[in-house]
C-alpha cells in the first residue's frame, strides 16, 4: 500500500472540517494523520499495533497509541472524537461488528474505507476460477490478511442491520470517483457513517 | 589510554550545588539548606533551550553516563541511552543527572552530617516526596539558568518525577518521557515496599535509623530488601531462561545452603547493594514511591483532572513483561492525557526483562527514544 498518495486520503480530508479531532485506527506510519494535520489543522491520534509503524509515526511527529484494535477502544471515552477513521483495515479485522460499534461510540461520525470485492476485475477472476489478486487486493489467498472482504451491497446491508446510518458514500477507481455502476466499476469504497439513535 | 569509545561521553566528574534557601517539604518539615550533586554531559546552547533532565529511580543517582577514570570499568547507569550519537544525543542536548535529595551518593540525605548536631541525620532526616524532588530539581535548574527543559526523562520512580514536573511546572518542560512508570502504586506494590522496609527496620543493626553512631550498617535487612525488590524487577520468563532450576553443584545437597543458581544470584545482588547503599535512603525512596499520587488532592481521584495543567508533549513507554509497573498502569496515564487532548505517543515494548527492561539496550526501545528525541531537537529549532 502506498502511503502519502493513497487515493482515499483526499476524499477523507474533504470531509474533515478544519480543527476537527480525529482518531485514525490502524494508522500505519501516520501519513493520513500527518496529511490531516497539515491540510486541515486536525488534532489527530492514531492507533497501531505494529512496532515498526509506531516508530514511523513517531518519526512522522504524529500522536500514536500502541493498541490491539481487536480488543476494542476501551481506552477512549464515548464521543471524544469528531471522526474515527478506519482506512483499508475493516476487511482485515476479526471482530468487524465490535469495531464498527466502537467507532460510532467514540466518534460522532466514522469514516470507513475498504477495497470493493465486487469490482468487475475481482468478479472476473472468481468467474475464471481464482481468488482475485489486484492492486487493491495485492495478496494471494494463502498470505492475505484480509479475512472479511465485502462488496458495497454487503456493507450497506450490514449498516442497515447494525443501526448505522450512511451519510455519504464515494466510490473510486484509480483515484477518480465512479458514478455509474459503482459496485461493479469501483475498486475502493469510502463511507461516512453515524449511529442511528 | 582510554579506548576511544565514540559513543561514550568519556570521563566525567560530579559537581555539587549548595542551596542555602530553606525548603519546606511536603511533610511539613523544613531543611535549612542542602546540597545536590549532579553531572552534566554535552553543552548548553546559547539560549539554554537544549537541556534534558534525567530523573533517577529507586537506587539510581547522578552518575548517568560516562566514566570516572581511564581505569573505570562501569559507566553511569544509563550510559547505553545517553552519549554522542546515542538515543539521547549529547551532541544535541545538554543532559543533567542529579542525585535526589535524601539520596546517599553525595546529595544531602540521612547519612549526611546535620550541621545543627555535627552528626549524621539518621532517623532525623525528614521523609521526602516526589513533589519535594521536583522542587529541588527546579532550584537546580534555576541555578544553571535553565528556564525550560527541552525534555525531562525518567523510568520507574523517575517517570513519576517527570509526571509531577508536568503538573507542577507545565511551562518548564516541552517534552515528557515517562518510561515504565505508573500514576500511583497499587496496594500490591506498596506491600512489596513495606516488606522491604520491615527487613531493614527489624534488623538489629538498624538502631532506629541511627546506626552510624554504632559503627554498623543494617546489611542483613538491606540485603533482604534488595533481594525482594530484585525479584519484582525481573520477569518469571527471564528468571526462568537465565537460571531455571540450575544447581550450583549439579545435585541436591539436602541442606539450607545456596543450591540453586537463582539463590546465588540474588544473594550476590543483595550483598553488593548492601555494601554500597544507605538503609535510610532506601526507606525514604520506597516511601516516596508509596506516597506518590498526583490525584491525592483531586475529587474522585481523577488522574485526568490531575493532569489537566500539563502542557508538555508526552512519550509514554511500557514493557510487556513488567509486572511491577505494568503496561496497564502506563495506559492510565495515556488515557488521562487523551482526556485532556494532550499530545502523546504510547509504545508497549515487547521484552522479556520485566521492569528492568527500561535500563536495557532493547533496539526497538532505543530506536523509539532516538526518533522521539530527534523530534524534540527539531521542535527546539523554531
Amino acid at each position: 500500500m502506498s502511503t502519502v498518495s493513497r487515493s482515499d486520503f483526499e476524499t477523507i480530508a474533504q470531509w474533515i472540517p478544519s480543527g476537527a479531532k480525529v482518531l485514525d485506527l490502524g494508522c500505519g506510519d501516520g501519513s493520513l494523520l500527518r496529511y490531516l494535520q497539515d491540510t486541515r489543522g486536525a488534532k489527530g491520534y492514531g492507533v497501531e499495533i505494529a512496532d515498526e509503524k509506531i516508530l514511523a509515526c513517531i518519526q512522522n511527529g504524529v500522536n500514536v497509541i500502541q493498541t490491539d484494535l481487536e480488543s476494542g477502544l476501551s481506552g477512549f471515552e464515548t464521543h471524544s472524537f469528531d471522526f474515527v477513521v478506519l482506512s483499508q483495515t475493516l476487511q482485515a479485522m476479526k471482530h468487524t461488528e465490535v469495531i464498527v460499534r466502537e467507532m460510532l461510540r467514540v466518534g460522532r461520525q466514522a469514516i470507513v474505507t475498504f477495497p470493493n470485492f465486487g469490482f468487475w476485475q475481482h468478479r472476473l477472476q472468481v468467474f475464471g476460477g481464482h481468488m482475485p489478486v489486484s492492486s487493491d487486493l495485492p495478496y494471494q489467498w494463502y498470505d492475505t490478511p484480509n479475512i472479511h472482504l465485502c462488496t458495497l451491497k454487503d456493507f450497506e446491508a450490514f449498516c442497515a442491520t447494525h443501526g448505522v446510518r450512511i451519510l455519504e458514500r464515494i466510490v473510486m477507481h484509480r483515484g477518480a470517483a465512479v458514478q455509474a455502476l459503482p459496485n461493479l466499476l469501483g475498486s475502493l469504497a469510502v463511507y461516512r457513517l453515524e449511529r442511528l439513535e | 589510554m582510554h579506548s576511544p569509545d565514540l559513543t561514550s561521553v568519556g570521563i566525567v566528574a560530579p559537581q555539587t550545588a549548595r542551596f542555602d534557601q530553606p525548603i519546606v517539604l511536603r511533610s511539613g518539615a523544613t531543611l535549612p539548606g542542602y546540597e545536590l550533586v549532579y553531572e552534566t554531559y554535552g553543552a548548553l546552547n546559547a539560549d539554554k533551550s537544549n537541556a534534558v533532565l534525567v530523573c533517577h529511580a529507586l537506587s539510581g543517582n547522578h552518575h548517568v553516563a560516562g566514566y570516572y577514570s581511564e581505569q573505570d570499568k562501569r559507566p553511569g547507569w544509563w550510559d547505553n541511552m545517553i552519549g554522542p550519537g546515542k538515543p539521547i544525543d549529547t551532541e544535541r542536548f545538554f543532559v543533567i543527572g542529579l542525585n535526589n535529595l535524601g539520596g546517599c551518593h553525595g546529595s544531602t540525605g540521612p547519612s549526611s552530617i546535620d550541621p545543627s548536631t555535627g552528626k549524621p541525620y539518621g532517623a532525623a532526616f525528614p521523609v521526602v516526596t516526589v513533589d519535594d524532588w521536583v522542587e529541588t530539581q527546579a532550584r537546580l535548574a534555576d541555578l544553571l539558568g535553565i528556564r525550560q527543559f527541552a525534555a525531562i526523562v525518567g523510568g520507574s520512580l523517575g517517570g513519576m518525577q517527570v509526571l509531577q514536573w508536568s503538573i507542577t511546572y507545565p511551562e518548564r518542560l516541552r517534552h515528557a518521557l515517562v518510561i515504565a512508570a505508573a500514576p500511583k502504586l497499587t496496594a500490591q506494590n506498596i506491600a512489596f515496599n513495606d516488606v522491604a522496609r520491615q527487613a531493614i527496620l527489624t534488623d538489629p543493626d538498624f538502631h532506629g535509623g541511627d546506626f552510624y553512631a554504632h559503627g554498623v550498617t543494617p546489611k542483613r535487612g538491606l540485603r533482604l530488601a534488595r533481594m525482594l525488590g530484585h525479584i519484582t524487577y525481573l520477569s518469571d520468563d527471564v528468571m526462568g531462561s537465565k537460571f531455571g532450576r540450575l544447581l550450583r553443584s549439579g545435585a541436591f545437597q539436602y541442606s539450607y545452603d545456596v543450591e540453586f543458581e537463582i539463590e546465588s544470584y540474588l544473594r550476590y545482588q543483595g550483598d553488593k547493594f548492601a555494601e554500597s547503599f544507605d538503609a535510610n535512603t532506601y526507606l525514604l525512596m520506597t516511601k516516596a514511591l508509596d506516597y506518590f499520587d498526583p490525584t491525592h488532592h483531586q475529587e474522585d481521584s481523577s488522574l485526568s483532572l490531575a493532569l489537566k495543567p500539563a502542557s508538555a508533549k508526552f512519550l509514554v513507554i511500557a514493557f510487556t513483561t513488567d509486572w511491577r509497573f505494568a503496561p496497564d498502569r502506563s495506559r492510565e496515564i495515556v488515557k488521562a492525557l487523551l482526556d485532556n487532548e494532550r499530545d502523546v505517543a504510547y509504545a508497549e515494548i515487547t521484552s522479556s526483562h520485566g521492569h528492568d527492561a527500561f535500563l536495557m539496550l532493547e533496539p526497538h526501545y532505543h530506536d523509539l527514544v532516538r526518533a522521539y528525541m530527534q523530534r524534540v531537537a527539531r521542535e527546539g529549532q523554531p
